[in-house]
């Protein structure tokens, strides 16, 4: 069942993805596609449940097992790993390095102070040091895509310490191939 | 074949067929000492068709967002003059008001029309200038800027900058679903146009200096690019796509290079791309992060962002490359410089005490000084004039856009009915014209 949830929540966000370079309505500037995105998602779509296989998925999904956790917080201002996550991040090396197929994406962010392009930097300076942990231990480069979202995508909306602590973080993102 | 429909869907949920709404500008620090006017109502009898705007009411309000001017209040006009001959000079200068303008709107055709106007010295009682404009239904709230302008120009000995436009981002959210929009305006916030929509960020909006291109930041395909969008036509090329960051397009001040921020090389560094030969020149060499370039307006050189010394600063670099040289020192945040079209101050964020805010930097002299009071103020952009300042800033729990002027005495803040709004950029002079 796990799969064919994250098998429909790529493709939803295939299709959103799509959305945003194609169509266009009456006084609204039709928006040309370079890209190849709705075909290639299909195919991500399509792949996913099956190159994970059943025990990666439910490994992924387990609340027990570390790789339900994908989520690491960052001081402010530092891109250092603490601690406490190299545990963690050791399983999902481990788990990359067992699946050669799996591929992650390592995505940076921020709080939302000061500036939004220095704040693309730091978020990438934060999933660069994930992205470093992760082949250290195992993983392949191959697997794996850095992006920075900045401030761009908080996951908490407050103003305050409390959300922008949950806001300085990088999340792995598994996708298929 | 079943995703070719599951995609048109979702693209119709995703966007709502209503306009955009338009930002609403309020004067939140009014300057003592600006200069009385009065902008009569323009005559509008005599015509065949309605004239669609009031064009005495957008030169007034134009002027008074300018900060320079205090028009007088419609309902405190003492007389209502439409020709040169009906003013009373004496008592428009017991009230103190030092400037006078009237005009007439007259229909010439289906959907065209003549604005003429005068504006008058009133202590020494004869006109400064007078025109005869011709204009249309969809042109008349655009040919009223440039009369703005005009008159701006001959009271201040400064250009004016109200036939402007403004870029900037709105998001908005529902549920767990943000979208992201990129918008212009004409500079007092009307006239909204979305040219761009995305489920995924958009940052950085940048024009070109002829007014007619944005380069702007697109998350879409879950990966940063950069793209030129003609706003026109909405016809746009993806321009940069390397792997890593593709970030802060800057168009150098001929229009035919971009300075970017790259990461391809291993961390965020200066880039120079030129347009038609798409090649690309490494401006910067460090192993911290350097990003947000902007273009000296002689095009000589370039001032970034860099945490080379330990903390985000802004430092200068010759655009051919070699040593930067550091140019701010007061606290341990200074970054997205805009430069003033004289070249002689930057724009700045300045973080200090938990607070970001706007501060202007005066590049001869070194001299630094705090132009607003906010917690989360950022993006500045000069007008192309120089005289005001357009940036971000959080009020309450929303983004808002403010602007100041450049001496720091004048605020208003431009906000929307929902949603957040972010990273202006104000527009070159217009070249249409």
């Amino acid at each position: 069942m796990n799969t064919v949830k994250l098998g429909l929540a790529l493709m939803f966000a295939g299709v959103l993805a799509g959305c945003s370079t194609t169509g266009s309505k009456p006084g609204e500037v039709a928006v040309e596609d370079r890209g190849t995105t709705a075909g290639a998602t299909e195919e991500v779509t399509t792949r996913a449940a099956g190159d994970y296989g059943e025990l990666g998925m439910q490994a992924l999904n387990d609340p027990s097992s570390p790789l339900s956790h994908r989520v690491i917080y960052f001081a402010f201002d530092s891109s250092e790993v603490a601690e406490q996550d190299r545990d963690l991040l050791a399983a999902h090396a481990a788990f990359l390095a067992a699946n050669p197929d799996v591929k992650v994406s390592v995505e940076g962010h921020t709080d939302e102070r000061g500036s939004r392009e220095y704040n693309i930097a730091l978020g990438e300076r934060r999933a660069q040091a994930v992205k470093r942990i992760l082949e250290f231990q195992g993983a392949s480069p191959a697997q794996m895509t850095v992006v920075s979202y900045g401030e761009e995508k908080p996951a908490a909306e407050g103003h305050d310490e409390s959300a922008w602590s949950l806001n300085r973080r990088v999340e792995l993102v598994y996708v298929g191939r | 074949m079943k995703k070719p429909i599951l995609l048109l869907a979702a693209c119709f949920l995703a966007w709502p067929l209503l306009a955009p709404a338009a930002l609403t500008i309020e004067i939140t620090q009014g300057v003592e000492g600006a200069l009385p006017i009065a902008v009569v109502p323009f005559d509008e009898s005599n015509n065949a068709y309605q004239p669609p705007q009031d064009v005495a009411r957008i030169i007034a309000d134009d002027l008074r967002r300018s900060g320079r001017f205090a028009p007088v209040d419609e309902q405190n006009l003492i007389a209502r003059p439409v020709q040169a001959a009906q003013i009373r000079f004496k008592d428009w200068r017991t009230l103190g008001v030092g400037s006078l303008v009237i005009g007439r709107v007259e229909t010439t055709g289906e959907g065209s029309f003549r604005i003429q106007f005068q504006l008058f010295d009133v202590f020494r009682g004869r006109q400064l200038i007078g025109f005869s404009v011709p204009t249309t239904r969809t042109r008349m709230r655009y040919d009223a800027h440039r009369i703005s302008d005009l008159i701006y120009e001959k009271l201040t000995g400064q250009r004016g900058a109200f036939a402007t436009r403004i870029a900037y981002v709105t998001v908005e959210k529902k549920g767990k679903k943000r979208s992201y929009h990129l918008q212009v305006a004409d500079a007092d916030g009307y006239n909204p146009q979305t040219i761009l929509r995305s489920t995924q960020p958009l940052m950085s909006p940048a024009w070109s200096p002829d007014g007619q291109r944005l380069a702007y930041v697109s998350f879409e395909k879950r990966r940063a690019s950069i793209f030129v969008q003609d706003v026109g036509s909405g016809k746009r090329e993806r321009v940069l796509a390397f792997a890593g960051i593709n970030g802060a397009p800057a168009w150098s001040p001929d229009g035919r290079r971009l300075a970017v921020t790259l990461s391809r090389d291993g961390n965020p560094e200066i880039y120079i791309y030129t347009l038609a030969t798409r090649k690309l020149q490494r401006v910067t060499r460090s192993t911290a992060i350097d990003t947000e370039p902007v273009w000296s307006p002689d095009g000589a050189s370039l001032v970034f962002t860099s945490d080379r010394g330990g903390s985000p600063q802004l430092y200068r670099v010759p655009v051919s490359g070699g040593r930067a040289r550091r140019l701010t020192f007061e606290g341990n945040y200074n970054a997205s410089a805009d430069f003033s079209p004289d070249g002689k101050h930057l724009a700045l964020v300045h973080g200090a005490g938990g607070k970001y805010r706007i501060g202007l930097l005066d590049l001869d002299s070194g001299r630094f000084r705090l132009l607003t009071d906010g917690r989360l103020d950022e993006s500045p952009s000069f007008a192309p004039n120089g005289s005001m300042i357009i940036y971000a800033t959080a009020a309450g729990k929303r983004g808002v856009l403010a602007a100041v002027s450049s001496d720091g005495r004048f605020k208003q803040r431009l906000s929307l009915q929902t949603g957040d709004v972010r990273e202006p950029a104000w527009s070159p002079f217009d070249r249409r014209q």
